[in-house]
């Protein structure tokens, strides 16, 4: 990182999940070891392979004004709650609307809407639709209804990229901030696809658990037994600022948002390479990036979906980004607890990382009964106590890969 | 048979309330849609589509950019009814 350029702070955190509709009850979960995964009970599941989900625990409709919630599709109505929970955290800044930017995603946008609007379409007639079903299924609309809703006007941006969404959109509002284009950028992902066709399409590439008997032990990151993910839904949010704009406000600090690192697969659509080397260059940029050793490196928030090819790639990856650091760094893959929220995961996951080296804890990877032979990390299964090294800050990584190749790592350090 | 303006009124308020929040006691006859409720142009499409299932009226989009206030509504609606 550059002398010239800001350095990027954490002030503020928000989150609705399959574990909590805000961020501590979210948190007490993860420590708990808690599994947000239920079956899918619903008329329409009988016949899909995959019966079990990590549904949200609380309806963002119940949260949000009746008029609001029904112009809103279902992502957006988490991004808007967890974006509210956010700023309040933060302190509610006063900040110039101008220096106010937003940079919130998803990886799949509103297709809830998007297929009941078809419905009534095909059922009913153009002239039934609502006026606000565009707003409802375009990728952006979370990001614009937040900017609406705080009176951001330095830049609204969305970065779709599969399940680095979140990820890539936090490392895009560090860049709004270190370019000096905002002083707080309202930034994470968001993710609501519960729904037939989606399960549907991610059964069709054999990509969910089907373990339909065991809901809480069917997301099983890096164990012999793993069959694939389970979906999960909610938003996750974190309020960026410039460290000087934060320090003028007196703001208190989570963690300080300390870089990040992209690379890309070109190797298939929907496959980790084999060889991870992409994975190792994310996280090593994003080390370099953020001016860190990799000795400083105590604890990594896992990617880790429980995926067969993908848990084995990452943590091997892991072992060669951090070398002879690796044995001091403890992983957690809470995905195991959460399911996968997709273009949500990256942004709930980094709120999970900035928490960890706050508290100084490393939440529990569960359902790791029997790990990979192929697997040679640290890997926590219970919370454990995370201690820096030296006399350096303790530094967090947060992985997050998506469909298309898309490698996004992002390190935090201690406040 | 054809409605009676307090009858329209109070569909009106409903609808309204349903769509935009607004309390169905604000819709009075003289209030406009713009600038005394503050409701937007996509919104009013939602209450135009709502108000010709309600009371069985056609309102074409060329009609409705005419229609301002509440009144406006229920006028249209009553003289509708009198030429069905």
């Amino acid at each position: 990182m550059g002398t010239d350029q800001a350095t990027v702070v954490v002030t503020g955190l928000g989150a609705t999940t399959p574990l909590g509709g805000d961020v501590d009850s979210t948190w007490q979960a993860l420590l708990a070891g808690r599994s947000g995964v239920r079956p899918l009970t619903q008329e329409w599941a009988k016949e899909l392979p995959a019966r079990i989900v990590a549904a949200a625990v609380v309806d963002p409709a119940t949260v949000l004004d009746r008029v609001q919630a029904r112009r809103l599709d279902r992502c957006e109505q988490f991004a808007l709650v967890a974006a509210r929970e956010a700023w309040a955290d933060a302190g509610a800044p006063q900040v110039e609307p101008e220096r106010l930017g937003v940079a919130v995603s998803s990886g799949i946008g509103g297709v809830a809407s998007t297929l009941a609007a078809y419905d009534t379409l095909n059922t009913k007639g153009w002239q039934r639709l609502s006026p606000y079903t565009v707003p409802m299924l375009m990728p952006n609309g979370s990001a614009g209804w937040i900017s609406i809703e705080l009176g951001a006007r330095a830049g609204v941006h969305t970065t779709v990229s599969a399940c680095a969404s979140g990820a890539e959109s936090i490392a895009y509002a560090i860049e709004m901030i270190r370019s000096g284009r905002a002083d707080i950028v309202m930034a994470g992902g968001t993710e609501a696809a519960i729904i037939p066709l989606n399960i549907a399409a991610f059964a069709a590439m054999r990509a969910l658990s089907t373990r339909n008997d065991e809901p809480q032990r069917a997301s099983r990151p890096f164990d012999k037994g793993r069959d694939g993910f389970v979906l999960g839904e909610g938003a996750a949010m974190l309020v960026l600022e410039s460290a000087a704009h934060a320090s003028r406000r007196g703001a208190r600090v989570h963690a300080v948002a300390a870089g990040f690192g992209y690379s890309s697969d070109a190797h298939h659509i929907a496959q980790p390479a084999p060889d991870g080397k992409g994975l190792v260059r994310a996280m090593t940029q994003a080390l370099a990036d953020a001016g860190l050793s990799a000795e400083q490196v105590v604890h990594v928030n896992a990617h880790a979906t429980s995926t067969p090819a993908g848990d084995v790639v990452e943590a091997q990856a892991i072992a060669a980004a951090l070398g002879e650091a690796a044995s001091g760094a403890v992983v957690s893959a809470t995905k195991s607890m959460t399911g996968h929220l997709l273009g949500g995961a990256g942004a709930l996951e980094s709120v999970a990382a900035i928490l960890a080296l706050r508290e100084c804890v490393a939440p529990p990877t569960t359902n790791l009964d029997d790990l990979d032979d192929d697997i040679d990390i640290d890997i926590a299964t219970e919370p454990r106590p995370l201690r820096r090294r030296g006399s350096a800050p303790m530094a967090a990584l947060n992985n997050s890969f998506g469909f298309g190749g898309h490698n996004v790592a992002l390190a935090f350090a201690a406040a | 048979m054809a409605m009676t303006e307090q009858e329209i009124l109070a569909g009106l308020g409903e609808i309204i309330d349903e769509i935009a929040g607004v309390p169905a006691d604000q819709v009075t006859p003289d209030k406009t849609f713009i600038d005394d409720l503050d409701i937007d142009s996509l919104s009013m499409v939602e209450i135009a589509v709502a108000a010709q299932d309600k009371f069985g009226v056609e309102i074409p989009d060329e009609e409705l950019k005419n229609l301002k206030t509440v009144q406006d509504v229920v006028v249209f609606v009553q003289r509708s009814g009198v030429s069905a």
